[in-house]
């Protein structure tokens, strides 16, 4: 059987072994008189069953499966002719792989020399040892634990304590997979902008006042040089955050409070769905709205008086991008808001405090923690935009702090550097992963800093 | 005639929905029986109705407040004695379905007037709440929220000033003063309480309100503030709704006896509790219902 199929097999035993576990406990239920008189309830014996069946025997194919290539592939190694075995590492793996294509599919001849053949003979061999071995060893191993297990079930056996801890180790390795991830997503973008950085010297990179990628990738091609300085793409992004960010947390913040103070509950049930529909649009619409509608408008009205702004333009997609996260503040700060307790306001208005002297000073005060978690969202959900910016602010790396000039950002590069042919050596390419590493760095350094400022300002209620 | 016919029926509404122990044979009456009037009365209600939605939670009730007495409200739960105790600094405002009636005179003022700013009527008519409800902020700022909003103090050492002294007042000063700038929601729940008194006395206020102040509390932080309640009635006036009917023994001067929304008899506390006019109130501090 191959290891998919074993797999469906391996449910299935699991499957059985609860209904067995489960028959069990009540069969010895009716020896001392009922299941009322059992440890634990019928479910958790066959849990318990299920469990101690189904765990051991993935595990052992999961570890089975990592490791018998290495060995199948050792052994034929050794038994491959003397002057073989002496070439090289790299030449030898060359070999195998023609050992193991030739295993696979005999009839395309990739080789005719005898010790290939022979050792492709030998290989699929080997392979089919291996299966019906792995085959046998998993069903048994399987059958035994369920078997150990069903003759453990007692009345007085404890099986749902013992269940309840295999949850919670369900839980925690939950928990770790996302926690993993980030981990390996650090770690690959980590070790590419090594490789960046061993072409293009890190101070160039952090402090380079120009950005311009293109490098000729063979020797007698016209291209530039390529220049990496990240400064005008950081800038970029700043200043479209910033005007993001401007638009957002004042309008968001205030729609909150609206909705959450002052607005009728009828009103409110009609417009939190509306608002909440703004996050459900495609960022590209909002792209083309900007690159459209918003930036032609911004140049008209800035030649009427005499500015002279770009059709591409940071203040375009800046504005966009400050409508598209509105939402983003406006949900969470509501949320937290409703949850001040009516307690601390009926406080306030006990003393003979407005309506708004209330807001300011005690319900905000409350529910920052909570707003700021929204705002930081909002932040990082502005870092991150890549569409509105392509189609609304450019592509070229002017560093400027003139919202009528068209700039770029950061993201947008890291995708302009990977779409493509692209090959995986040139500085070019590798950037991209420098450029995702400080944009990684700075949101969470980010983050970092306003879990420290909600810290010190959090006022706290029970 | 009409009106009366009506709420005989309402009422009886009221008694075949509510599986209750009571007596059925005491008549409630449409007079309240002993002194609900005053002589030299802070507040005078007139009467009251008042209405959530289309219930009505409190019939026709007249009652005085003198000055610097303690009056305390009790009756079963339910019988609007906090609803009426919330109209007298128009706290129900904020409930969108109450509707209230009646005419509600705080020396000569009626604060139900549409002209009426409610802002300095509840810096008059402070409200102490059922619960501790300490602001999150520190302890001196939760005292000083009042006078800040009000503008009573011009300069930090006027404010300094306040925060003492109201402190003092609700017998906190000794407790906490090493630590005014740590957090008021750190306190035990009687000492919050106390915080949450000291809070609205700093806005010099004429009457303060009680809503069952000390539901939520220990017999030990119970006797304090009842013993800081015998020492407010100098400078305040003071209405207590509590559920205790030996709290209400030990702190009042006189007694209103509320009873499904109706108040039923007003007497000096002592009478109230040794000799009860009325018969449901004998009912009801005798603990035949309640």
């Amino acid at each position: 059987m191959d290891t998919s199929m074993l797999l469906v097999v391996g449910l299935l035993m699991t499957a059985i072994a609860y209904i067995a576990g489960r028959g069990r406990s009540i069969s010895v239920a009716s020896g001392v008189g009922g299941v009322k008189n059992l440890n634990s309830l019928p479910f958790y014996y066959g849990a318990l069953t299920a469990l101690w069946c189904g765990i051991p025997s993935f595990l052992l194919l999961a570890i089975w499966a990592i490791f018998d290539d290495y060995f199948i592939s050792q052994i034929v190694v050794q038994e491959l002719p003397e002057h073989v075995k002496n070439m090289s590492e790299s030449e030898l793996g060359l070999l195998m792989n023609t050992v193991v294509n030739t295993a696979q599919n005999s009839s395309l001849g990739l080789s005719s020399e005898p010790h290939i053949l022979q050792a492709a003979e030998r290989l699929r061999g080997l392979e089919q040892t291996n299966q019906m071995a792995m085959t046998v060893a998993f069903i048994s191993a399987g059958i035994i634990m369920m078997m150990a297990t069903w003759l453990r079930i007692k009345s007085n056996m404890p099986a749902r304590v013992h269940v309840e801890h295999a949850f919670k180790w369900l839980l925690l390795g939950s928990a770790c997979v996302a926690i993993f991830t980030t981990v390996g997503i650090v770690l690959s973008v980590l070790f590419e902008s090594l490789r960046f950085f061993q072409s293009v010297p890190v101070t160039d990179f952090l402090f380079g006042l120009q950005w311009s990628p293109q490098m000729a990738i063979r020797a007698d091609q016209v291209g530039g040089s390529g220049a990496f300085g990240a400064v005008p793409l950081f800038a970029g992004t700043m200043l479209i955050s910033m005007i993001a960010m401007l638009i957002a947390v004042p309008t968001g913040l205030m729609a909150a409070i609206y909705l959450a103070e002052y607005a009728h509950p009828k009103v409110r049930s009609t417009i939190k769905p509306v608002l909440e529909v703004l996050a459900g649009v495609p960022t590209v619409v909002y792209g083309f709205f900007a690159a459209l509608t918003v930036a032609p408008v911004l140049r008209d009205t800035g030649s009427l008086i005499g500015l002279d702004v770009s059709s591409e333009s940071a203040l375009a997609a800046g504005l966009v991008m400050g409508v598209m996260i509105i939402p983003f503040v406006s949900s969470l700060s509501d949320d937290v808001i409703t949850a001040v307790p009516q307690s601390l306001r009926d406080g306030s208005f006990g003393l003979g405090a407005t309506h708004s002297e209330t807001i300011k000073k005690v319900v905000i005060p409350a529910a920052l923690p909570g707003i700021v978690g929204g705002v930081l969202l909002a932040v990082s959900r502005a870092i991150g935009e890549t569409m509105i910016v392509v189609m609304a602010a450019g592509l070229a790396a002017h560093l400027t702090m003139n919202p009528l000039e068209s700039v770029t950002t950061v993201t947008v590069q890291i995708v302009k550097t990977l779409v493509g042919d692209q090959e995986f050596n040139s500085p070019k390419t590798l950037s991209a992963f420098a450029l995702g590493l400080m944009l990684f760095t700075v949101t969470l350094v980010l983050n970092f800093i306003a879990l420290q400022v909600v810290k010190k300002y959090r006022e706290q209620y029970e | 005639m009409e009106a009366v016919i009506q709420k005989k029926s309402e009422k009886q509404g009221i008694d075949e929905v509510m599986p209750s122990n009571e007596p059925q044979d005491i008549q409630v009456g449409d007079k309240t029986v002993g002194k609900p009037f005053a002589d030299n009365p802070k507040m005078a209600m007139r009467n009251v109705n008042v209405h959530y939605g289309d219930k009505q939670a409190i019939f026709d009730v007249n009652l005085d407040i003198a000055k610097n007495e303690v009056i305390a409200m009790i009756g079963p739960s339910g019988c609007g004695k906090s609803t009426f105790l919330r109209c007298l600094n128009r706290m129900n405002d904020t409930i969108e379905s109450c509707r209230v009636t009646g005419q509600f005179i705080l020396d000569d003022q009626d604060i139900y007037h549409p002209k009426q700013d409610i802002v300095p009527l509840r810096a008059r008519v402070g409200m102490v709440f059922q619960k501790p409800n300490p602001f999150p902020k520190s302890i001196y700022e939760n005292v000083a929220y009042g006078p800040k909003i009000h503008g009573l103090a011009s300069r930090r050492v006027e404010l300094d000033e306040i925060v003492e002294v109201s402190l003092r007042k609700a017998g906190l000063w000794e407790e906490v003063k090493d630590r005014l700038h740590s957090a008021g929601t750190g306190l035990s729940g009687g000492q919050q309480q106390r915080l949450c008194i000291a809070r609205s006395i700093a806005v010099s206020p004429e009457v303060i309100l009680m809503d069952e102040p000390c539901s939520a509390l220990d017999p030990i932080a119970t006797a304090k503030i009842e013993e800081l309640i015998a020492e407010l009635k100098q400078n305040f006036t003071i209405a207590i709704v509590t559920h205790s009917m030996q709290q209400a023994a030990r702190v009042s001067d006189r007694t209103a006896y509320f009873h499904l929304g109706k108040l039923i008899e007003v007497n000096d506390t002592k009478r109230v509790f040794t000799n009860p006019e009325h018969d449901l109130t004998e009912a009801y501090i005798t603990g035949r219902f309640g």
